[in-house]
């Protein structure tokens, strides 16, 4: 069973098995060519690995778009300490729900591809970090590896390979400060998830203060196809600077919302016209976050001639982000939007830092406060400057990540602020309501 | 040590360590970043984010406590960008804050006020409801209040990292995240108030100090701890003849700014309702309130008739009165009162351990040693508890050094956390091995290794090839001066020979003496009945002494005398008054006073501290230390006899009270801090 | 503290899970499936973690009230989480929540008087494109409208008697 109908538009490549019967089994896994190209990296050098990933264009599709390749290339191989894989499963960007569904219908696939970059550094131990909300997936992949320990696809000396390789889950509780990898290796120790100074980078100081290669679940997901069909074929799937495909999540305001797999530079509006089957009840888009709410928003104009890739992201002074895309109709009410991202920022805060802590705390008490009608005109020019103030100065990526959306809605949705001034009622008669936690 | 690098601040070049971080690098140039959760010696946080500067190259600011110079890096750290930066972190940090200053503790020596001063906003465009939560006591002496705490995590670092107890931390996350303490709603601890003393705003305040004055009302005073031996520099607000705080922000001292409990709160035994105020005489077999000259003149009286019956004395000197008293009272035993019949209680076999260093120089390991050498042995003690300072040394050392800690005690101590290797018992030969592999050793011993004991330890602290130091751990202020004044019947000032030994110390307290003079020492305290035929007892309390004296003195506390007073490692340091205390008069003015009624004082010289510490530099070796040092605070370290001590050994007379955080003999006994917290109740 | 079996081998597993020396890794997944079975994270289950892995009380507490799963008050047999974040919002989910705090009389963080039920207004919690989204327990709900959420509860409170 599929969460949502595949679009004829999709190319499957990540998504493959999805919907498959039986396709989180390991004997699905490997009637489909699956291990096959852990068993071909297992023949190659470690930097030819390296270079193959490298010539993929792949990107790491956490967030941040990191090219993959060259952050394996960071890890000290010769360095005398254990190295560690640690798989970024916290997937907690709102908007995104696509690692999920990696994990459920192909646990497999990510298994390789963490034992193929195991291979790249000579990591020997691995371990996912699965948000606690994911319980039903940590059983799922627990399961799999399971399997995989049980037809030597783990454990020492796989396949007779001489590559010995132990993986475990491991369980978050509840925080997506904990995505950040720095906090989330802090997690994984059994701390609270404040980020660590860098440098020194994962890649040098990692898991246990050990060299750690550090990817999200779908990074790790398209290196088992990169090592089968060679580097090159997937970065032709994509556009110049950016190789593959990307599991995007549709939500919000659209026809058939749902993850779809679609090759790095697909046009925005045929996202949303022909994947998405076009705004819910004939409404006319008013706007768009491309990846997750960290990404400063776009308008209906600024998506026209868009694609789905870094650069023409970027280009918008916006990001590709996580894949979680968020439609919005004529009829949303952009001040309650604002507000409830900065209420999630406030919610998630790990108030080490200053800016931050109370930064996202102001935030979120000075839009309540306006969106119930009591704003001031000062009001509106203070949330933007706030923002501001918070922007580019934090200990973490989170400060700038509630800062970015928030300055961009205040920019380009300014009247929306001015129309609830006054103590004038929300004019969306439906978004005038809010609960308060 | 590797090249400088070059770089350029605020246009200026400057030169500085390989590994240097920016924010130290500006400030040994002079130029101020401001910042409140770096703390030279912690572990760095990034966290207040107020000393983000501009680094060429780089597009963001960088957190100037994090970054380390590089060749040719250009810094500057007064832009406009940076300044802004600056004002509205500010901005954020008094969002919640209650900003209720004038009623603050530390209104006036508060950090966030000074920044705020210097590089804030004029106004607050924060117009929302502040977070509130109500104070909270965490222990009699600490107190915190939420609102107030910026999150620096200074108080938490202090307290893991400077005293080992880890016994605050953070809860919560976000704008509702605070600091807690370990148990619950209360702390269990060292109380020694670092992480109080160390809170950049009035989040964590004493509960000794709150609400008694403003800072700028004070008086600072700094003297010397009067509890252990480890001799903390202590500064003295006072106000009005009251002590009103001990801290060391300026970092003066052998201890920087360390205190235990004892050194920054402890001295409120001064103040205690039962401190002795007037001289008090037996008449008719009941101790009355008499004057002072009544006083004096009996005693001057009884020891002339004393003196002209043939009769003998007694004297009975104390470990915590200063090196000028100690000189005095043993001259004035052997010089008027014709007696070797002197003693003190003595903690550690100092006088073995000189003996058995004879010969050699620089054998005497100093507090700064402990942050400095590269390996310790720890034989006896449970430092953390008997000697805080120098456990906080060690561990210092092995945060920034790793030192390694070897640990021979008959329990677990605090050192077990971060020593190479622990063992129970006395086996220390076993490390043998590993103890030539050092390239340095520094061995501390308690009064569990004395006479043979410390000669064998000497013997193979000697065969291991590698340069070792020795500490004799004694209790109270002034153990190590005591011996060196003298203050013994075998031994002169400078360990010299006395000729003919006198009674020792349990002697004198068994002896029908005909005189038995005692000063600041307890020798009844077990319920042991006089035998003295005139006992006279100068003290701060009406001790189980004092109550069978027929004549007590009321003397001045360390906090209210000058003198010198020598620390368990040998250094010397002055004691400075802080306050007067009414009726109370140092043991030295005593002294002098009952020597010019029994019209002997010529023969003794001057009672004054400064003359009576010109003729110890002249009688004793290694205290010829400069007076400029020892004026202006400092401490410096005597060796004072090199050469065979030909006297008789008394290990037996060793005996230490191995007095843990929360005890100091009598003066703990009378302070009411100390007996407040919960763990002295707890703990030895 | 007594463990049921489960739990115990549980335990023991993730202590095995982790590079020696490094046993406090498995603090959270601890507390969490303790939690699980317990209710809540009880003063017991804390010194117990905290025991079995050489930390003291305090470490944990630090941690536990950091993530927002781990809970100290007991929650409900059945503890109903409704996402109220963007993708949600967009799809009603702040009226869902509503809606579920009228149904049970309670409100965020809140248990019904005979521990059936207790509400969490939540984060976004991966469930975006098929929202609004609920999470019973670990159990995903997905589309979900005001009417299937009272069946939903209407149908775990028969189980419940
Ligand atoms: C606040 C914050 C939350 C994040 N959450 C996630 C997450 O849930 N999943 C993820 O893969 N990366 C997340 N990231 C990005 C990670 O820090 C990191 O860049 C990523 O896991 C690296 O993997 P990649 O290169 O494969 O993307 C987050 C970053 C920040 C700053
Ligand atoms: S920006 Fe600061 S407070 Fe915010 S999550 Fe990062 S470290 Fe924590
Ligand atoms: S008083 Fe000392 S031991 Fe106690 S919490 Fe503060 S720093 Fe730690
Ligand atoms: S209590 Fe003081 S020292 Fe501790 S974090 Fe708060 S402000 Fe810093
Ligand atoms: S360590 Fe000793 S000298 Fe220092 S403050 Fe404590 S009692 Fe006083
Ligand atoms: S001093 Fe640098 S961030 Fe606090
Ligand atoms: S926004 Fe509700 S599950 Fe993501």
């Amino acid at each position: 069973m599929l969460y949502n109908e595949p679009s004829p538009l999709e190319t499957r490549v990540l998504s493959r098995r999805f919907g498959k019967p039986n396709s989180a089994s390991i004997d699905t896994y490997l009637a489909d060519d699956g291990y096959k190209a852990f068993l071909k990296a297992s023949k190659m050098k470690p930097e030819e690995i390296i270079e193959e990933v490298k010539a993929s264009n792949l990107r790491g599709r956490g967030g941040a778009g990191f090219p993959t390749g060259m952050k394996w290339s960071f890890v000290p191989r010769n360095s005398p300490k254990p190295k560690y894989i640690v798989v970024n499963a916290d997937e907690s960007e709102p908007g995104t729900c696509k690692d999920r569904l990696l994990m459920e219908y192909d646990p497999h696939q990510l298994i390789e591809g963490i034992l193929i970059a195991g291979l790249s550094v000579d990591a020997h131990a691995g371990y996912i970090y699965v948000r606690g909300e994911y319980r039903y997936l940590i059983e799922i992949l627990d399961k799999a590896l399971a399997e995989a320990y049980q037809k030597g696809w783990l454990g020492k000396n796989i396949q007779g390979t001489g590559f010995d390789f132990e993986l475990y889950t491991h369980t978050g509780a509840g925080a997506y400060e904990c995505g950040e990898e720095s906090a989330l290796l802090e997690s994984l120790e059994g701390k609270r998830g404040v980020p660590r100074i860098r440098p020194p980078f994962p890649a040098v100081v990692g898991a246990f203060q050990c060299p750690t290669i550090l990817n999200n679940v779908e990074t790790y997901c398209a290196v088992p196809a990169i090592i089968r069909d060679g580097g090159k074929a997937f970065a032709d799937l994509g556009v110049p600077k950016a190789g593959g495909t990307k599991l995007t999540c549709l939500t919000g305001h659209i026809n058939k919302p749902g993850v779809y797999e679609l090759p790095l530079g697909f046009p925005v509006l045929k996202l949303i016209e022909e994947v998405g089957g076009g705004i819910r009840n004939g409404k006319k888009l008013k706007a768009f976050i491309p990846g997750g709410s960290s990404c400063p928003i776009l308008t209906a104009a600024e998506c026209e001639g868009a694609t789905m890739d870094y650069d023409s992201m970027a280009s918008r002074k916006s990001m590709l982000g996580s894949g979680g895309v968020v439609v919005m109709d004529e009829d949303t009410c952009m001040v309650k939007a604002a507000l409830r991202i900065m209420r999630f920022y406030a919610h998630e805060s790990c108030g080490w830092c200053i800016p931050c802590r109370e930064g996202t705390a102001w935030l979120r008490k000075l839009l309540t406060r306006f969106h119930q009608g009591m704003g001031t005109r000062t009001d509106i020019d203070l949330i933007g400057d706030v923002s501001r103030n918070m922007l580019g100065r934090t200990f973490c990526p989170l400060g700038d990540a509630a800062a970015l959306p928030t300055i961009s809605i205040v920019e380009k949705f300014r009247q929306e602020f001015e129309d609830h001034l006054d103590g004038k009622p929300c004019p969306f008669e439906h978004a005038r309501h809010m609960v308060t936690v | 040590m590797a090249d400088p690098v070059k770089l350029t601040i605020d246009g200026r070049e400057i030169h500085a360590a390989p590994g240097t971080l920016v924010i130290d690098a500006a400030k040994q140039n002079g130029i101020e970043v401001p910042a409140f959760c770096y703390y030279e010696g912690l572990t760095l946080q990034a966290a207040c984010r107020m000393c983000l500067v501009e680094i060429e190259k780089t597009p963001k600011l960088q957190t100037a406590c994090t970054v380390p110079v590089a060749e040719g890096m250009v810094v500057r750290t007064e832009t406009p960008q940076v300044a802004t930066a600056r004002k509205y972190m500010l901005e954020f940090l008094l969002t919640n804050h209650p900003l209720d200053c004038p009623v603050c503790d530390k209104g006036g020596e508060c950090e966030l006020q000074d920044m705020t001063f210097r590089y804030g906003v004029g106004e607050s465009r924060f117009t929302e409801e502040k977070v509130h939560t109500p104070e909270k006591q965490f222990s009699p002496v600490v107190f915190f209040d939420a609102p107030r705490c910026i999150l620096c995590y200074r108080c938490v670092r202090v307290c893991d990292e400077g005293l080992g107890v880890k016994a605050l931390g953070v809860i919560n996350r976000g704008v509702v995240s605070e600091i807690a303490p370990n148990h619950g709603d209360h702390l269990e601890c060292d109380e020694c108030g670092a992480c109080i003393d160390i809170c950049p705003v009035g989040a964590l305040t004493s509960g000794a100090y709150r609400y008694q004055t403003r800072p700028w009302e004070m008086t600072h005073v700094g003297t010397i701890c009067t509890h252990c031996a480890d001799g903390c520099k202590t500064t003295l607000g006072t106000r009005n003849d009251r002590i009103l705080r001990g801290n060391n922000r300026d970092r003066s001292g052998v201890n920087g700014e360390f205190l235990c409990i004892k050194g920054r709160y402890g001295f409120d035994f001064y103040d205690h309702p039962e401190r002795l105020q007037a001289p008090l005489l037996r008449v008719n077999g009941k101790l009355e309130e008499v004057s002072w000259a009544q006083a004096l003149n009996a005693v001057a009286q009884k020891f002339n008739q004393t003196l002209a019956d043939g009769g003998t004395f007694g004297v009975i000197g104390s470990n915590h009165t200063s090196n000028e008293e100690n000189f005095y009272l043993q001259k004035f035993a052997r010089e008027v009162l014709r007696t070797n019949h002197i003693d003190h209680h003595r903690t550690g076999d100092v006088v073995t351990l000189l003996d058995a260093l004879s010969g050699k120089e620089g054998k005497l390991a100093t507090v700064a040693d402990l942050y400095e050498r590269k390996a310790f042995l720890v034989l006896g003690a449970d430092l953390a508890l008997e000697h805080p300072l120098l456990s906080y040394q060690i561990r210092a050392n092995y945060r920034h050094h790793q030192a390694h800690i070897y640990v021979v005690t008959p329990g677990a101590v605090r050192e077990d956390h971060y020593s190479t290797v622990s063992l129970r018992g006395r086996d220390y030969a076993s490390l043998r091995d590993k103890l030539k592999a050092e390239s340095e050793l520094v061995v501390l011993f308690d009064d569990s290794y004395k006479g043979d004991d410390v000669r064998k330890l000497v013997e193979f602290g000697e065969s291991l090839g590698i340069p070792v130091k020795y500490i004799a751990l004694v209790d109270y202020s002034n153990s190590r001066g005591a011996v060196d004044m003298g203050v013994a019947p075998e031994l002169l000032p400078g360990y010299k020979p006395s000729g003919q030994p006198g009674m020792h110390y349990g002697e004198m307290r068994d002896a029908n003496l005909g005189a038995l003079w005692v000063v600041g020492a307890n020798p009844l305290k077990n319920g042991a009945q006089r035998k003295a035929g005139f006992l006279v007892v100068q003290d701060m309390f009406l001790t189980e002494t004092a109550q069978q004296a027929d004549v007590v003195l009321p003397a001045a506390s360390a906090y209210e005398k000058n003198g010198t007073v020598t620390n368990a490692t040998g250094e010397v340091q002055r004691l400075k008054r802080g306050i007067n205390t009414m009726g109370a008069k140092p043991d030295l003015e005593i002294m002098g006073f009952i020597a010019r009624e029994m019209g002997a004082a010529a023969a003794l010289g001057p009672w004054t501290p400064d003359a009576v510490f010109e003729q110890i530099r002249k009688n004793v070796r290694g205290y010829q230390v400069p007076l400029p040092v020892l004026m202006t605070g400092g401490a410096a370290q005597t060796m004072p006899v090199n050469g065979r001590i030909p006297v008789e050994s008394r290990p037996d007379l060793v005996h230490s009270d191995h007095n843990g955080l929360f005890a100091s003999g009598t003066l703990g006994r009378y302070s009411k801090v100390l007996n407040s917290v919960m763990e002295s109740r707890l703990r030895r | 503290m007594t463990l049921s079996p489960q739990l115990e081998a549980k335990f023991n597993k993730l202590l095995e899970s982790y590079p020696p020396g490094r046993q406090r890794s498995a603090m959270i997944p601890m507390l969490l499936y303790g939690q699980d079975e317990i209710g809540s994270v009880t003063d017991d289950l804390i010194e117990e973690v905290a025991g079995r892995i050489g930390v003291t009380a305090l470490q944990v507490n630090e941690v536990l009230s950091y993530y927002s799963m781990l809970h100290r008050k007991p929650m409900g047999k059945y503890h109903i989480q409704v996402c109220t974040n963007i993708s949600c919002l967009l799809h009603d989910g702040d009226k869902l929540y509503e809606h579920a705090c009228k149904k049970l009389g309670i409100g965020h963080k809140e248990a019904t008087a005979d521990g059936q039920f207790s509400l969490e207004e939540v984060e976004c919690m991966g469930a975006c494109s098929w929202a609004p989204a609920i999470q019973v327990n670990y159990d995903f709900h997905h589309f979900v409208t005001p009417e299937q959420l009272d069946r939903l509860l209407d149908g775990l409170k028969k189980n419940a008697v």
